[in-house]
């Protein structure tokens, strides 16, 4: 399945990341050369095996059910380009 | 007293208890040379000024007798670890003016323990890299040069900064994070110790997110016992990481005891790869010796599986990326390029904002994850996984550790960087199926190749085994007593 | 199938609808991190460093979370999952602030189930779940604060969210708006949810498609976060109609996501969520799988109370109240327990007699709920009691009650007052029937002429002169005792 100008413009818009128009040929080469590569994973005999859930043995922790967090908002927005009173902006979005 | 900079940690710690030199002597003589080393573009930010207050307060705590475990050391740290009102730039553009409103867990560890930071290391953009090619804050150049030329060489990556500043004496210790080999592979371009823990031993809050199944941070060291000194401090047990393990903390010092008879070595065929030069698989035979010498039983292994880790590591770790860097949107901090839109703020931030390789990453990433292609890859590349951990248990059955080599070269130049992205990540064939188990392992410095440059040989351990990988590594170290010195010298 | 249908031109059609209900775990902290989950609060004032996803941040998730979904799940008869996946949906939205939703994919903590729901007419319909997850909530942009910018506010941001998939067995609005009722009425009376609509801690996205009997499904349309039964039904009615008319006039309906706007009448396309998603879902790495053991499934077990439906069964068999009667009185936990106790002091007939008619009628008239009620229902019992033993009428009864609810005194304290105790002193009743018998004698005489009809006449003046304080039944005894003899 090679990796065409038009999938990696697909692929691209999908993780929102603009790439012009003159890169999008050299762009599918390299990513094309990538997955080719990554395709002799085929080789291997997965056959009832499991698929990997973590690299550690340990089980998932429950927190309690306790506010000890929040309630800082100018620390949240400290660091945003265009806050504005506490809110974070972003151009208008038409519903 | 010798030159300060020389000293160990181990070597500082008692200078510093007995009084022999003050922590704010200590970090002084860094800050010149942090300032020294500025050619190797290995600090993005330098902290000299909490620096010194660190060290003060670190003066004051030893006067009291309540000196920590890594009371007035100067390390440098990694742009990875969220810092609290420091800059914070994961070597990419788009974090532009970050400055986290919090500490991560590891260097708030390394603090409450007395650390100094003297500032935040260069690396590749997000740990995306093998050569410390890819920052936005330029490439960071290996204080070692071959005997041949004059070239500038990549430390390796993607702690390259970290690598290059412990090995050029602008920082005593340094931390890094290894998804791949990241900590391991710059310190065997470098000629220092890189550990890679347990994942799960060292807690990855507060450390900006690569890929979160493999991330994990370490110790990069200029000797086995400081990383064993530094490794207590930075880990233990963090309620705020889900995948940080509950258990006690050993004092991994006390595991080098100089003693490895009948400790049982594997040595795993798999990795005698085609094209390596002949100087590593020398030294990796040199290394079998060493250990054998001392008492160790050699054995050899098979992990059928090690071939395929790489094309899975270069699904998992794009997929897990393509997701963790979602967030860098131009909208809560960092860089933000203004658009018509909100797609066009998205698009115009991150196509700006990222570099290519992360680009390329997060491009895989997103395709392998895409509809109709989820189980030809990612499911596919977990099973892989499976396998490549299923191997290491079988060969642990039989052996205790294993001695491989930590890398397939040497460093190589700045300007030799290969234009095929696959052949840039076959630098990490032999540290990545540590990283897709889970498992331990640590670069020693072992040897020179032909040009004079270092060479690592790499012990591999069982989960939460670090005190015998450690033991390991130290029995190595002292007989390959490694002494070699770069040509750059901070100071 | 529900005999619903609606007419078309070219004939009969058929409706179907699934739903899948976003419900608000009743939680203090949200599911993966400690910041506050209150309604209400300033912008980004619950906001935590994990939920303004800050780079190096983890999610570590709120036990009692899990612990509502597992209750959830068993009061809706579901199988648990004892291992269930936490997976992230990744999509780029401005109130998404990780540019992932975590959320579960292909393994809920919940599994299939049923719910018995109470329709209108007194009947019932099993409805299928086909599963339940847990989720995080996304944030609020806000569009009316500056012309060209819109303004995010992340207090909802990772806020717990149970979403519940019905299968596709609803077949009318009514049964759709049942069905939500029904759900709401289980997740307030297991405490997993506060049911409120209207601050949006449970809504639903409706999917309806439209079929001639016996045809295949259609395709179907997503009505999303619609946020009262009302407009669940209507949305559902509006929406049938409509794709009746696209397919009767050529067209075919587009799978898509609509908006219902209640005050147009009207369901709409969202144009701008149109985009082909592909939410590339995968296990969140920051998290291991969720695991629990049947002891921990039990004890979820063992705190449900006793559910609508049982309690509906209980109501009718030992008050012996009808199915509808029983259905009102059970719909809320709270309505449920006042009847309880409104029972214990008399008739439990009269009790929902008077419970779902007078205090119902006069707490809509006032627009309160039954928590609001200024008459407590051991208040109402001891009005119903002073009723059974004969101390008041039921006429008078209504007149205390309309005091009582208008100024929180008690029954027995307002009877005293004003002195309506009733007349039951035989010698009493007897003598103003007398003066009252003796006052008339033209009515005495057409009476006994054969208009037996006016003994009510006789009653009313009785009881008049009594000021309605004469026991009614010894009123009736006495004057036909004195008119027939």
């Amino acid at each position: 399945m090679a990796l065409d100008k038009e999938t990696v413009a697909k692929v691209a818009h999908l993780a929102r990341i603009k790439v012009p128009e003159d890169r999008l040929d050299s762009l599918a080469g390299e990513l094309d050369g990538i997955v080719n590569w990554v395709e002799q994973l085929g080789e291997v005999d997965v056959e009832g095996v499991a698929p990997m859930t973590s690299a550690v043995e340990t089980s998932l922790r429950w927190r309690e059910d306790k506010v000890d967090d929040g309630g800082y908002p100018e620390k949240v927005t400290a660091n945003a380009p265009d806050a504005q009173m506490n809110f974070y902006t972003t151009p208008k979005v038409v519903e | 007293m010798s030159d300060p900079l020389d000293l160990t940690i181990a070597e500082a710690r008692d200078a510093l208890r007995a009084k022999k030199i003050s922590a704010v002597e200590l970090t002084d003589a860094y800050i010149k040379a942090v300032e020294a080393a500025r050619p190797l573009n290995c600090y993005i930010t330098e902290t000299a000024e909490q620096a010194r207050a660190r060290a003060e307060a670190s003066d004051k705590r030893i006067a009291d007798g309540k000196a920590g475990a890594m009371e007035g050391i100067p390390l440098g740290i990694k742009d990875l670890f969220c810092t609290e009102g420091v800059l914070t730039t994961a070597g990419s553009h788009i974090l532009d003016g970050f400055k986290p409103p919090y500490e991560s867990t590891v260097t708030r560890n390394l603090f409450d323990a007395g650390a100094v930071m003297l500032g935040k290391l260069n690396l590749d953009e997000f740990a995306m890299g093998s050569a410390n090619l890819t920052s936005h804050y330029g490439p960071v150049k290996n204080p070692w040069k071959r005997r041949d030329d004059d070239k500038d060489l990549v430390p390796g990556g993607s702690s390259g900064g970290s690598a290059a500043a412990v090995a050029a004496r602008a920082c005593l210790a340094a931390t890094g994070t290894d998804t791949g080999g990241s900590i391991r592979q710059p310190a065997a371009f470098t000629g220092i110790t890189g550990l890679k823990p347990t994942y799960g031993r060292c807690s990855r809050w507060g450390i900006v997110a690569f890929a979160s199944s493999l991330d994990q941070a370490g110790p990069m060291t200029r000797t086995v016992r400081d990383a064993a000194i530094m490794l207590g401090a930075m880990a233990g047990f963090d309620p705020k990481d889900s995948t940080s393990v509950d258990r006690p903390v050993p004092d991994y010092e006390a595991a080098l005891t100089g003693d490895i008879k009948g400790l049982k070595v594997g040595v795993p065929k798999e990795y005698r790869v085609d094209g390596m030069p002949a100087s590593i698989d020398r030294l990796w035979q040199q290394g079998i010796d060493w250990l054998k010498q001392q008492g160790a039983e050699i054995v050899d292994v098979s992990l059928p599986h090690t071939k395929y880790a790489l094309p899975a590591y270069y699904i998992v770790a794009p997929a897990e990326a393509s997701s963790n860097l979602a967030r860098y949107d131009g909208v809560r901090y960092g860089l933000r390029v203004e658009g018509e839109s909100l797609n066009e703020l998205y698009e115009n931030t991150r196509g700006e904002g990222f570099g290519e390789e992360v680009k390329r990453r997060v491009l895989i990433g997103t395709y392998v994850l895409s509809a109709g292609y989820y189980d030809a890859y990612y499911l596919k590349a977990q099973k892989v996984r499976s396998r490549i951990a299923e191997d290491f248990r079988k060969a642990y059955e039989q052996v205790d550790v294993l001695l491989t080599p930590a890398t397939p070269s040497a460093a190589f130049g700045i300007d030799e960087e290969p234009s095929d992205p696959v052949q840039m990540y076959l630098n990490d064939v032999f540290t990545v199926p540590a990283n897709l188990a889970g498992l331990p392992g640590i670069s020693v410095p072992a040897g020179m190749d032909d040009q004079g440059l270092p060479l690592g040989l790499q012990i591999l351990g069982r989960a939460f085994d670090e005190e015998t990988v450690l033991r390991a590594a130290h029995a190595l170290e002292s007989a390959a007593g490694f002494t070699g010195r770069p040509q750059f010298r901070a100071g | 199938m529900s005999d619903y249908r609606l007419k078309g031109e070219t004939g009969e059609w058929e409706v179907v609808i699934g739903l899948e209900v976003h419900a608000q775990v009743s939680s203090k902290a949200k599911l993966f991190s400690g910041a506050a989950t209150a309604f209400g609060a300033d912008p980004n004032a619950q906001v935590s460093l994990v939920d303004a996803a800050m780079p190096g941040m983890l999610p570590v998730i709120n036990g009692e979370c899990v612990r509502q979904a597992v209750r959830t799940g068993l009061a809706l008869n579901a199988a648990i999952n004892k291992q269930s996946v936490f997976a992230r949906k990744n999509y780029f939205y401005a109130d998404l602030p990780q540019g992932y939703q975590i959320s579960q994919y292909d393994q809920p903590v919940v599994g299939e189930g049923e719910v018995e729901v109470d329709l209108p007419d007194g009947t019932t319909k099993v409805v299928g779940i086909e599963r339940l997850h847990l989720e995080q909530d996304a944030g609020k942009s806000m569009h009316d604060q500056h012309p060209k910018k819109s303004f995010i506010d992340l207090n909802r941001s990772g806020v717990a969210l149970m979403e519940i998939v019905s299968k596709p067995d609803m077949g009318s609005p009514e049964e759709a708006a049942a069905y939500v009722s029904t759900l709401r009425s289980i997740l307030r009376y297991i405490g997993s949810c506060d049911g409120n609509m209207a601050e949006g801690s449970m809504r639903a996205d409706v999917n309806v498609s439209v079929r001639k009997p016996g045809e295949a499904l259609g395709t179907r349309a997503e009505l999303k976060n619609i946020n009262s039964v009302r407009f669940v039904r209507q949305a559902v009615e509006i929406e049938a109609l409509r794709q009746i008319a696209v397919i009767e006039g050529g067209g075919t309906v587009d799978q898509e996501t609509r908006l219902f706007d209640p005050s147009k009448g009207e369901t709409r396309s969202m144009r701008n969520k149109e985009e082909a998603h592909d939410y590339r879902y995968f296990p969140d790495p920051d998290l291991l799988p969720l695991e629990f053991d049947d002891a921990f499934v039990e004890e979820c077990r063992g705190t449900l109370p006793e559910l609508p439906a049982e309690k509906k069964k209980r109501f009718m068999e030992s008050y012996g109240l009808g199915a509808y009667d029983a259905a009102v009185l059970v719909a809320d936990w709270e309505i449920a327990n006042y009847f309880e106790e409104v029972a214990k002091h008399g008739d439990p007939k009269q009790a929902a007699n008077w419970v779902t008619v007078e205090l119902f009628g006069r707490l809509n008239k006032a627009d309160k709920t039954i928590l609001e009620s200024p008459v407590s229902a051991a208040s109402l019992g001891e009005l119903l009691g002073l009723m059974a033993d004969d101390t008041i009428s039921g006429k008078i009864a209504k007149d205390v009650f309309d005091e009582m609810f208008e100024t929180g005194k008690g029954a027995k304290e307002i009877v005293e007052a004003k002195g309506l105790k009733q007349i039951t002193d035989s010698g009493e009743i007897e003598a103003i029937v007398d003066k009252v018998v003796a006052d008339n004698p033209d009515q005495v005489e057409k009476y006994r002429g054969g208009k037996t009809g006016l003994i009510g006449w006789f009653v009313g003046q009785v009881m008049k002169a009594s000021q309605g304080k004469a026991n009614p039944k010894m009123v009736n005894d006495l004057l036909q005792k004195k008119l027939d003899g």
